[in-house]
């Protein structure tokens, strides 16, 4: 039941949202956004809601405190792909790190984190929740040891990714 | 002031997508160009849509109030972009190596040594 109501209420928002135009709302626009909320909500509830962990205000502070640090990554890795378009100095590799998360929300945030960092880009995923990563500059210190450090490749995402969602 | 700034953003992200189809032509395989053609879009594109919010917002001031709804829409593509793409490209690069597309002058490969275990 919760998970339906928040469901349409998300809905209904994205639909005031979508529908205005600068003026109020008139009565059949706010009516019809209500009956496609409702059937949306019945539809998605199971998928949208898994658990009730986000509801959490914590949690929406921390990925607000993310943000800041996450755009400054993703500007850097901006640059470094235009300095390596330029140049094409390449040294690609596919890295398997265990960055220890235990849910599946918590591994999707690390997992587009990384896809949007600088040189990173995840492609798979196997059953204990460790990635493997498409590194395109990969620095010789990592290869070392076998359980990789995911410092050099993702400095502390992982550790935001569990503060936000576990 | 206002429309100077436009421009800047426009430049930008304009600069950056540029960057993105120059990278898909030069690097060698699919897994390098899903790191040209992921990250250099979002940016470029985050910064077209900050100009269209900034664009709208500055009409909506101005007085004419139907110009408010170019920013919201702007602001929830933004959104969109931002939680799409990173995952599309995951897909792609999930479905390439599943299909035995090796990536090109890898120095190491942990999945493949995975898959022959």
């Amino acid at each position: 039941m919760l998970a339906f109501l928040a469901t349409t209420i998300f809905c209904f928002v994205i639909w005031l949202l979508l529908t205005n135009n600068g003026n109020m709302w008139g009565m059949d626009e706010i009516f019809a956004g209500i009956v496609f909320s409702v059937i949306a909500g019945i539809v998605s509830r199971k998928i949208f809601v898994k658990d009730m962990k986000m509801a959490n205000p914590k949690r929406w502070f921390m990925l607000l405190a993310y943000l800041p640090r996450f755009f400054y990554e993703m500007a850097k890795a901006n640059f470094d792909v235009a300095y390596r378009v330029i140049t094409g100095k390449i040294k690609p590799g596919i890295v398997k790190i265990s960055p220890g998360l235990k849910n599946d929300l918590s591994l999707t945030i690390l997992a587009n984190s990384i896809t949007l960092t600088p040189g990173t880009l995840s492609v798979d995923v196997d059953d204990e929740r460790n990635l493997f990563v498409h590194w395109i500059n990969v620095k010789e210190e990592v290869l070392e040891k076998m359980p990789r450090e995911y410092k050099p490749i993702c400095s502390n995402f992982p550790d935001w990714a569990r503060r936000i969602g576990e | 002031m206002i429309w100077e700034i436009l421009c800047i953003f426009l430049g930008i992200g304009i600069i950056f997508n540029i960057l993105a189809s120059i990278g898909l032509l030069r690097f060698p395989d699919v897994y390098t160009r899903l790191h040209a053609g992921t990250k250099c879009t979002t940016f470029g594109s985050i910064f077209i849509c900050f100009s269209a919010i900034l664009y709208g917002l500055w009409r909506w001031h101005d007085g004419e109030k139907q110009m408010l709804a170019i920013s919201i829409h702007s602001f929830l593509a933004l959104i969109a972009i931002l939680l799409t793409n990173p995952t599309g490209a995951h897909a792609i690069a999930r479905a390439a190596h599943r299909s035995g597309v090796k990536p090109v002058k890898a120095i190491v490969d942990d999945l493949e040594e995975v898959k022959n275990d």
